[in-house]
């Protein structure tokens, strides 16, 4: 799933939806480049069996040939790979990144060939000093062929439907006998607040124990003081299901609640 | 308000994975080709989930299904708006006999500027050795330049260009790709709003006029021309289209009197870079096998006046088919000159 910080661009289609796409940080595309470096050498040294090969008939054309291929190979890695994966070369395959139009597309294949060809100078003096450089500069990471084609490069994750059965939304809930009180905390309680609950409830697993209790109890204490609870509807009730019932008003309608 | 999740989640879920298989099939196999039915049931589930996350942008709601249906909707939005079909039309042999020409014909301002430039620094170059002639270790860089060329001459009358020997194909794939090299820095340098590109052709230039004036003072004129010119006559209006792709990227960078933004202004000279570039390439691997094969043959293996006129048979052909190819095509070429 995707992380929700780093920079990203916010895209408007022209149905009037807009969506954000995350930006790749340096380090995972320099990561990638790496990567797409070594399989480039690698790819080199493979072929060059089959050169020795035709060397024994030819030295020179064997020794031409490998000299061709092998800038065929750096030259057209990036770009054939782009082409066809449409914007992934298998270092960026590999780290979840994909160059795409800034306009939120997919590339065209002059836009791949460009920023591609800008690495010329994106590459200056040595390890993408320059490029690096203009990425940290640009709002949107882009190096100098970036900008040239009008691409970004941006972070892509698995899709998944979040899974709220571990919100345990079935069991009993001591706030809702309240449903007067319950309507006033639905009120005050704003979007952000309501979101960060229901994030911190579905993230549970990510944090270490004493992380989780510290992070629960002061969220309780917060929602506690914002609407106060009779006590006994709240008697008993650690932090944790607290903020799961408090989730449950949230977030599921009376009549959305199972018998 | 807060949306009631589970309901919200549960009534759609459906419509999400159906999306998300049609996409995922998509871009599994990027060939892949619906017909009006399924192209009609994509748009029907991206607009119903573009909906979807429109109606959850204005309430609370997990984080983690925004940016799910964030993903999904940028893809659908890929698929709907791609033109990768464009592709499909590609025709090389069009693209190098008609749209090649016409671009360089609908860019020829910044061919000129390119050339006025290297020609500038030929004059210079003339002009600092006639000054100096001991300036010639500082202009040109290549050892095998330095000596003198009538010595030079002397040998490869006598026993061939040394260094070649049975290595021409070498020699030659060597060669394409430095000089591909030097073309592609030389319209990167563009992005350097065009300075970059105009100093590397001024050095050519300079470069070019230093071994000219070296030859032509050491009274060889007639093996310069044989040598240089059935290459050169390729090879240098190559690295001319190469600065002119600069220049061009140097020129749509600045602006000037186009009040279009930074993006809208690239995006439409990007193709005119990527055709110039691909012509650049096609001249460089023809100047190549040229400069391999027949420019290092000297008398008395290859006349000098017949390597003169061949080289001078390139150059017409070259001038004819650059200034005429394609211009039949007034449409393509009217839109071109538009869109510049």
């Amino acid at each position: 799933m995707l992380p929700s910080h780093g920079k990203s661009v916010l895209i408007r289609t022209p149905e009037g939806i807009a969506f954000r796409l995350t930006l790749a940080g340096p380090v995972s595309r320099f990561m990638a480049w790496l990567l797409d470096t070594f399989c480039v050498l690698a790819a080199v040294t493979v072929i060059a069996p089959i050169f020795q090969l035709i060397s024994v008939f030819s030295e020179s054309y064997g020794i031409a040939l490998q000299v061709l291929l092998s800038f065929i190979i750096s030259m057209g890695y990036g770009i054939c790979l782009e082409w066809f994966w449409r914007g992934q070369t298998l270092g960026k395959r590999l780290l979840g990144l994909r160059v795409m139009d800034e306009q939120g597309l997919h590339l065209r294949v002059s836009q791949i060939i460009v920023r591609n060809l800008l690495r010329a100078v994106d590459g200056l003096p040595l390890f993408y000093l320059v490029g690096g450089l203009a990425s940290a500069i640009s709002l949107k990471g882009q190096r100098l062929g970036d900008l040239a084609a009008s691409t970004i490069v941006v972070r892509i994750g698995e899709l998944a439907i979040p899974n709220l059965e571990s919100l345990e939304a079935d069991k009993y809930n001591s706030l809702r006998e309240q449903p007067y009180l319950a309507a006033r905390l639905r009120k005050k309680v704003s979007m952000d607040e309501a979101s960060l609950v229901l994030r911190s409830l579905l993230r549970r697993d990510e944090l270490k124990l004493e992380s989780r209790a510290e992070l629960y109890g002061k969220l309780a204490e917060h929602f506690k003081s914002l609407v106060p609870f009779p006590q006994e509807c709240l008697e008993g009730l650690a932090d944790e299901r607290y903020l799961r019932n408090l989730a449950d008003v949230l977030f599921r309608s009376r009549s959305a609640r199972r018998p | 308000m807060i949306v009631d999740l589970e309901k919200f989640i549960g009534n759609q879920r459906q419509v999400w994975k159906e999306l998300e298989e049609v996409l995922g099939r998509i871009e599994r196999n990027p060939s892949t080709r619906l017909d009006l039915d399924q192209i009609k049931r994509l748009h029907l589930l991206y607009g119903i989930t573009s909906a979807d996350l429109a109606r959850l942008q204005g309430f609370a709601a997990e984080s983690e299904l925004k940016l799910y249906l964030e993903a999904l909707v940028s893809k659908g939005f890929c698929e709907i708006h791609d033109h990768r079909s464009t592709l499909q039309r590609f025709n090389p042999v069009r693209w190098a006999t008609r749209s090649f020409p016409q671009v360089f014909r609908a860019r020829a301002g910044a061919f000129w500027i390119a050339s006025a430039v290297m020609l500038f620094g030929c004059f210079f170059g003339v002009l600092m050795l006639s000054i100096d002639p001991e300036a010639k270790e500082a202009l040109m860089p290549f050892e095998q330049l330095l000596g003198d060329p009538s010595e030079r001459v002397a040998r490869e009358e006598l026993k061939g260009n040394p260094d070649l020997g049975a290595n021409k194909p070498v020699f030659s794939s060597t060669l394409m790709t430095h000089n591909i090299r030097v073309s592609i820095l030389c319209m990167a340098m563009g992005v350097t709003l065009g300075m970059g590109t105009l100093i590397l052709l001024f050095y050519n230039g300079v470069l070019l006029g230093a071994v000219a004036m070296d030859y032509i003072h050491a009274g060889q004129t007639s093996f310069l021309l044989g040598w240089l010119l059935p290459h050169g006559v390729i090879e240098i209006p190559a690295i001319l289209v190469a600065g002119q792709a600069g220049l061009l990227l140097g020129s749509t960078l600045m602006g000037g009197q186009d009040c279009l933004p930074l993006s809208h202004r690239l995006r439409r000279i990007v193709p005119d870079l990527t055709t110039l570039m691909g012509g650049v390439a096609l001249m460089l691997v023809w100047a190549g096998i040229v400069e391999a094969f027949f420019s290092q043959y000297h008398e008395p293996v290859l006349p000098y006046a017949l390597k003169i006129a061949f080289g001078a048979l390139e150059l017409t052909a070259l001038t004819l088919f650059l200034s005429r190819s394609g211009s039949m095509d007034s449409a393509s070429e009217g839109r071109s000159a538009r869109a510049s």
